[in-house]
């Protein structure tokens, strides 16, 4: 049995390797693209690497057409991130620590708002943000993205603080630390990992998010995904410097992955309710 | 989970009275001090504008003095030591937002697909079901379904089929296992405009000296009778085209999720099973398949109540191509490009309930089976 499961390692290589071509193949043609110079982008060669020497034309003229969009999601994810793990945090520590009558119900309720398609509020939203004078601008999508990431974010800080061990917590209360002592002293001190899973997981979302940022901003202040999709929709914009531009939009959430990808791993498998 | 609940634990020792005394009033100071504060700025906020870099900022500041007044009446609630109130009254202000935005929202939509709202300006005259009996004699919004039960059938299919081939060839303790998955999780971290814009480019569907993209890897290879025309294809073979970037972005999710779930089978169970005579392909077959049951059923919502609501992914591939229309489109179009509100109202309602169908039991279970640990 050993012996036939040697003789197909190299067979299962080749399907992995094969299956990796073809989940880099969009990578590999953008970062190609972006890399040649004007005079050597061709539809005819676009798969062949440059011959001429590296060049960041494309990059530039991608980046040129994109620059005011990149600051405005910049602008836009950061305080959304940090606010929404600050409130996911607190939620969190109170339905998985103090625990009252209905607070699974209410959790359950709360958990809903992460499913559902955002199409089926959008008007009220809509309605809503103009009412309170936040449409169009980016306050009012920090907003949005905040209220609407409230079950996620509590969703992993609830399974993270369920694994803090309630001995402590008696403990903390028995010396006579309150509900906020023991957030201060105990649970806030443990949650640096968790901190850093919603954060990463919450910038990723409002940077690629499109639905709320095409409805809710005016055009000056897209977000990158909006920019994006419109960019691609004009005939005005050579494929070559639309492909650079794609890189670019994509490169934040892929750097974040790369580099922080087992917290982003985690955040992942929490939306599908596995603690 | 029964550990946790606060009742059953030794009431706190009380600190001697006069101590305690002594310390509630700096309390009751921050606590008047943090009233005032947002009662005041409340009151000024109400009659001025508040700029900030030339962004609007009078509605986020009014929520912040309410939030600063609200925390005033949190600090007299310290006083009374009842933390079980004290834990509803912080959690008050997350209930109210999903309240409102989630709930009451959906509430006000019902109300506007019930209405006859077309145009900018608002009109609630009650219609009863016209908008939604409207829909299912509206052509288009039978090509929606169509389409959307094509993509989720492909994707579902492809996601798992790929996820689990995957995830069974990377259990086979290779070298290089972690860069595999990570190369086929990556797709997930893009956005799906991002990835609907690189593959709407990559299946090009010129043809002759335009030839680009795919296709002109098929005809360097001379595999030309694999040269397609892609989404651009006649109905329904082009929306099943979109399958393949929407298959290329989270088949590594279900990857991740059948890994995860054979990792979790204890080796044990795969020893007797050895010991027993099982082949390699009957383990897998007989034992670990079945085993796999729950993730498939987690796999098939999670990423099913996704293609009900696929948006951004068609937008990117088929700026708005009638061809490639799902509801989450035509909503956006009906209601925002075409002022029908009403109508816009009722797709949306309609894709909550066919999100609902599937999610809601998902959601009890879930909530049921982690009580019981």
């Amino acid at each position: 049995m050993n012996f036939q499961r040697i003789s197909l390692r190299p067979l299962i290589y080749l399907v992995l390797i094969a299956a990796a071509a073809f989940y880099l193949l969009p990578i590999y043609m953008m970062v190609l693209t972006g890399l040649k110079s004007f005079s050597q982008v061709d539809l005819k060669t676009m798969w062949q690497l440059p011959v001429d020497g590296i060049h960041f034309e494309n990059f530039v003229a991608g980046f040129n057409q994109l620059a005011p969009n990149l600051r405005n999601s910049l602008v836009m994810v950061f305080p959304e991130a940090i606010l929404s793990s600050l409130l996911g945090s607190f939620n969190g520590y109170l339905l998985s620590k103090w625990r009252f009558r209905g607070s699974n119900l209410l959790f359950a309720l709360i958990l809903f708002g992460m499913f559902i398609p955002y199409q089926s509020i959008l008007i009220p939203l809509v309605k809503f943000m103009q009412f309170l004078n936040l449409y169009g601008d980016l306050p009012g999508l920090v907003l949005v993205h905040i209220i609407y990431g409230i079950p996620i974010t509590t969703l992993i800080f609830r399974n993270y603080y369920a694994g803090i061990s309630t001995e402590i917590v008696e403990a903390a209360r028995i010396d006579g630390a309150g509900l906020m002592g023991i957030y201060r002293s105990i649970i806030l001190p443990l949650s640096a990992p968790s901190f850093a899973v919603v954060i990463i997981w919450q910038f990723t979302q409002a940077w690629n998010e499109f639905l709320f940022a095409v409805v809710l901003t005016n055009q000056s202040n897209w977000p990158v995904t909006v920019a994006l999709n419109n960019l691609a929709g004009s005939q005005l914009v050579q494929w070559n410097v639309l492909m650079a531009a794609t890189f670019l939009a994509a490169l934040p959430t892929l750097l974040v992955y790369i580099f922080l990808g087992r917290f982003f791993m985690r955040g992942l498998m929490a939306g599908a309710l596995k603690g | 989970m029964n550990a946790q609940e606060p009742k059953i634990l030794v009431p706190r020792t009380r600190a001697p009275e006069a101590a305690h005394r002594a310390a509630r009033l700096p309390r009751v100071v921050l606590a008047l001090i943090l009233i005032a504060a947002g009662l005041l700025s409340l009151f000024i906020l109400s009659s001025t504008d508040l700029e900030i870099a030339g962004r609007n900022f009078t509605s986020i500041a009014l929520l912040l003095s309410a939030l600063v007044f609200y925390s005033g009446v949190i600090v007299i609630v310290t006083l009374f030591e009842n933390e079980t109130l004290l834990s509803f009254m912080l959690l008050l202000p997350s209930i109210i937002a999903v309240a409102v935005f989630v709930y009451g929202f959906i509430g006000w939509s019902v109300r506007v697909s019930l209405s006859q709202w077309q145009g900018l300006l608002p009109d609630y005259t009650f219609v009863g079901l016209e908008q939604y009996i409207n829909l299912f004699n509206d052509r288009r919004f039978m090509i929606n379904i169509r389409n959307t039960a094509v993509f989720t059938t492909g994707f579902l299919a492809g996601c798992i089929l790929i996820g689990l081939s995957l995830a069974i060839l990377l259990d086979q303790r290779l070298k290089g296992e972690s860069l595999f998955r990570g190369i086929f999780l990556f797709p997930m971290s893009i956005s799906f405009i991002a990835s609907g814009v690189v593959w709407g480019w990559l299946m090009n569907p010129a043809t002759g000296s335009r030839i680009t993209g795919i296709n002109l890897i098929f005809q360097t290879l001379g595999l030309d009778f694999l040269i397609s025309r892609w989404h651009t294809s006649p109905p329904p073979w082009g929306m099943a085209f979109t399958v393949i970037p929407a298959v290329w972005q989270l088949s590594g999710f279900a990857m991740a999720l059948y890994l995860g779930g054979i990792r979790s089978i204890p080796e044990e169970v795969r020893e007797a099973a050895r010991v027993d005579g099982a082949s390699e392909l009957q383990l897998y077959r007989y034992i670990i398949m079945p085993l796999l049951q729950p993730v498939t059923l987690s796999a098939v919502i999670i990423l099913g109540h996704m293609s009900l609501k696929i948006f951004d992914l068609i937008v990117a591939i088929g700026n708005k191509d009638i061809r490639l229309d799902v509801p989450g489109i035509y909503m956006w179009t009906t209601t925002f490009d075409g002022t029908n509100y009403a109508r816009g109202a009722a797709i949306g309602i309609l894709m909550l309930i066919s999100v609902a169908v599937l999610v809601i039991p998902y959601l009890i279970y879930s909530i049921r089976t982690e009580a019981e640990l």
